[in-house]
């Protein structure tokens, strides 16, 4: 066994290191209060490769693995937890699926100006009614002619507001629940969509989400990933890709708040002496420490089952489970380590907070992971 | 970056399973009620080269390496906590021996360790009111030319009563305080002045023997003493660093067992028409054990490839232990939630798993004191 990163993987974490803390963190609490969307600084992920990570050099990507996928998405997310989810958005639930289940054509179209960053991608499957339990899926998509015409709406659609195309799940065959779903790529710039005014959320407000409106919204027939009826494995494979990116952005979130806890720690005084000398304090840290740690070790596992072509819907689901819970506690004990100050928006521990609340709900809550995890220790 | 186990570390986990389920796993509710030594069990793992799994091939070790060693431990452990106590302490011994020992004490103890000729080796650190505080050590070496005179006493030394060569730590320079007045010494059996005390009655992991030691003048050579003079504290953490793995694999070991055991009971066992897995209730249970046990598995090998690349792993090894330990607690809570009533007798073997699993967060360091090994070392860096 070998923990060791490798001195790519190595040099693709201090890359993104170096850019969290000089564009990300001095930004974060700006993009978080205006609820505003990072242009620039997506634009200059894209230019470091960060938008397509996985996605093959010929393809318009960076060409590395999903260990490097996950430690870039820690530590983008350590800089801001909102521009971690427009970028795990974009390569874990557009380029991954469009370039396992892409034909040559659909590549050229739609993977290569999405990896490189040029354009920004979106994955649409919950409903208002509907998340993870797809089969209830009510949008449609009827075959006319060349053409799909899809009818419906979808919500929570995180890069939304922005996206260029979108993945979108609708129903083909209503017959066949599930197995009559199918995908389809959709330029927003198609006639028939629309989308609401972004959502107003209690964190991540670096990053937009929306409802989309599908009215008669017409593509032509080669704009469908896989075969008709191929809907539900694209969706519930590409999560388990995607459940790799929120763990990391999770851990990202947890380390920040975790670090700012630290280092207020050391300076705060009570009682004579910094509130790290108090053990209350101290052992609060190490727990946040050692949970971090645990957290990490499980998104690696993840990641690197991913890179050996291995099925790893239970250990995404570990990740992104632990990960997520972690992350909300450990930026909870940074808000009860700073007191006050964790209270008021003049520090970012409240954020950090507030950032790490949809981690335990998108890409499957906790509950859905547990499903997973228990179908998996059941089934043995 | 390579997350599974090599062919070789592989290799000697499937030998530790085979034995563990073929003959430690049968015997271990009879041991555990009649607080039995299980010697038999002890000499088993001798042959097959689990009592000294990280101790070079010369002196009769497996030299597998510490990745090897923790996956075996995990193993025995699943079976039964006590046996993987008992072999837990004698690797650590061994491998304390192989790093500190002279080329005599070497090739005295370490091939009798290895091959389960001495039945344990044993750890005398603590006291009746000292532990991790070796400050508070009160028992003294004097020098007697040549010699060392051994006098105090030792509590809840784990196979005390039946090790072949025990590790005693004593204070050797009254005048110095904390831990460098402290050096390691090998006691044997049978030593004039040294006996055996009380036999703890303990809560758990009742067929690994917890005895006092008492040492009333004891004369040592000074050939018996491990490492320098004053170097027993850095002996004592450097052992109990790589002691922290193996506690930690055998919580980790302990879990499976838990998750296995309830795992199987809630695919059987039916309420409101259905097997109890089928409700959330349990199955979410069930799920937040397995994904504990595989996190804990994961920061115990990390720690043992650590410590096996050569890098510093104290911080580590603690992480492993605390996080390890405190989720076994919850883990085997679970199990017995699972089995409900059956849960709280002993005719199922949830309820031995929770009785052994409380000492994990106990011995080796407390919780308290892992904690304080993290917490320390994150202050200390920028």
């Amino acid at each position: 066994m070998d923990f060791q990163l490798t001195d790519e993987q190595r040099q693709v974490r201090d890359m993104c290191r170096d850019f969290a803390a000089k564009e990300l963190a001095p930004n974060a609490r700006k993009w978080d209060e205006h609820h505003e969307f990072p242009r620039e600084a997506v634009k200059k992920l894209g230019e470091l490769g960060l938008m397509g990570i996985a996605v093959p050099a010929e393809l318009g990507g960076a060409g590395m693995d999903n260990v490097s996928y996950a430690l870039a998405m820690e530590e983008i997310s350590r800089g801001c937890g909102g521009t971690g989810v427009i970028m795990s958005v974009n390569n874990s639930l557009y380029c991954d699926p469009v370039m396992k289940y892409g034909t040559d054509e659909q590549k050229k179209q739609f993977l290569a100006p999405f990896a490189s960053g040029e354009k920004l991608g979106a994955y649409a499957l919950t409903e208002p009614q509907s998340g993870s339990d797809a089969a209830e899926t009510k949008t449609v998509a009827v075959a006319r002619g060349d053409e799909y015409v899809l009818d419906g709406s979808k919500n929570f659609i995180t890069n939304g507001p922005q996206a260029d195309c979108i993945l979108v799940f609708a129903m083909t065959d209503k017959a066949k629940r599930h197995k009559g779903i199918s995908a389809f790529l959709v330029p927003t710039d198609t006639a028939g969509f629309s989308r609401s005014k972004p959502d107003d959320k209690v964190g991540i407000r670096a990053s937009g989400s929306c409802a989309l409106f599908f009215e008669g919204c017409a593509i032509p027939k080669r704009y469908r990933l896989g075969a008709e009826g191929d809907g539900f494995k694209i969706a519930m494979g590409t999560l388990d890709g995607g459940r790799i990116g929120i763990a990391s952005q999770a851990l990202g979130i947890a380390r920040a708040g975790y670090e700012l806890a630290l280092a207020y720690a050391k300076e705060r005084k009570a009682f004579g002496q910094p509130i790290s000398q108090f053990q209350a304090i101290q052992f609060m840290l190490a727990d946040m420490a050692t949970e971090l740690d645990a957290a990490r070790l499980l998104v690696w596992r993840a990641a690197w089952m991913k890179d050996q072509g291995v099925r790893h819907s239970t250990e995404s689901a570990m990740a992104k489970l632990y990960a997520s819970e972690m992350c909300e506690r450990v930026t909870s004990k940074g808000i009860q380590i700073h007191g006050g100050y964790g209270y008021v928006k003049e520090y970012d521990a409240e954020r950090h907070w507030r950032d790490s609340r949809i981690t335990e709900i998108y890409e499957g809550t906790s509950e859905i992971q547990r499903l997973v995890i228990a179908a998996g220790v059941l089934k043995d | 970056m390579t997350l599974e186990p090599t062919e070789a570390q592989a290799a000697v986990a499937a030998t530790a399973r085979a034995f563990a389920r073929e003959r430690i796993a049968p015997a271990a509710a009879a041991n555990d009620r009649a607080g039995v030594f299980p010697a038999e069990l002890i000499r088993g793992l001798g042959e097959l080269g689990l009592l000294a799994v990280n101790v070079p091939a010369e002196f009769g070790g497996s030299e597998a390496g510490a990745v090897a060693g923790a996956l075996s431990m995990m193993e025995l452990a699943a079976a039964d906590a006590s046996v993987a106590v008992i072999a837990g302490v004698t690797n650590m011994v061994a491998e304390t021996i192989a790093s500190y020992g002279s080329p005599e004490q070497k090739a005295r103890h370490l091939p009798r360790l290895a091959s389960g000729e001495h039945l344990a080796g044993a750890f005398g650190l603590s006291e009746a009111g000292a532990g991790s505080d070796t400050s508070a050590l009160t028992t003294r070496a004097t020098r007697r030319g040549e010699r060392w005179v051994l006098d105090g006493a030792k509590q809840w030394i784990t196979s005390g009563d039946v090790a072949g060569v025990l590790v005693v730590w004593a204070r050797t320079d009254p005048a110095l305080a904390g831990g460098k007045a402290v050096t390691a010494f090998l006691v044997e059996p049978g030593m004039a002045g040294f006996t055996v005390g009380r036999h703890e009655e303990k809560l758990g992991q009742r067929a690994s023997s917890t005895v006092s030691l008492n040492f009333d003048g004891v004369e040592l050579p000074d050939e018996a003493r491990l490492g320098a003079i004053g170097q027993g504290l850095a002996v004592a953490l450097a052992a109990l660093d790589g002691g922290r793995i193996g506690i930690a694999a055998q919580a980790t070991g302990t879990m499976r067992a838990a998750i296995d055991a309830a795992a199987g009971y809630a695919k059987e066992r039916r309420t409101f028409g259905k097997p109890i897995a089928e409700h959330q209730a349990i199955s979410f249970m069930l799920a937040d054990m397995a994904t504990a046990h595989a996190a804990a598995r994961l920061l115990t090998l990390r720690a043992a490839a650590a410590k096996e690349a050569g890098q510093p792993f104290g911080q580590v090894a603690a992480m492993a232990k605390l996080f390890a330990s405190e989720a076994s607690q919850r883990v085997v809570d679970r199990a017995v939630q699972i089995f409900g009533g059956y849960g709280y007798t002993e005719e199922y073997p949830v309820a031995k798993l929770f009785r052994d699993a409380r000492v994990q967060t106990i011995y080796e360091g407390t919780s308290e004191i892992q904690r304080l090994v993290i917490a320390r070392r994150l202050l200390r860096d920028p």
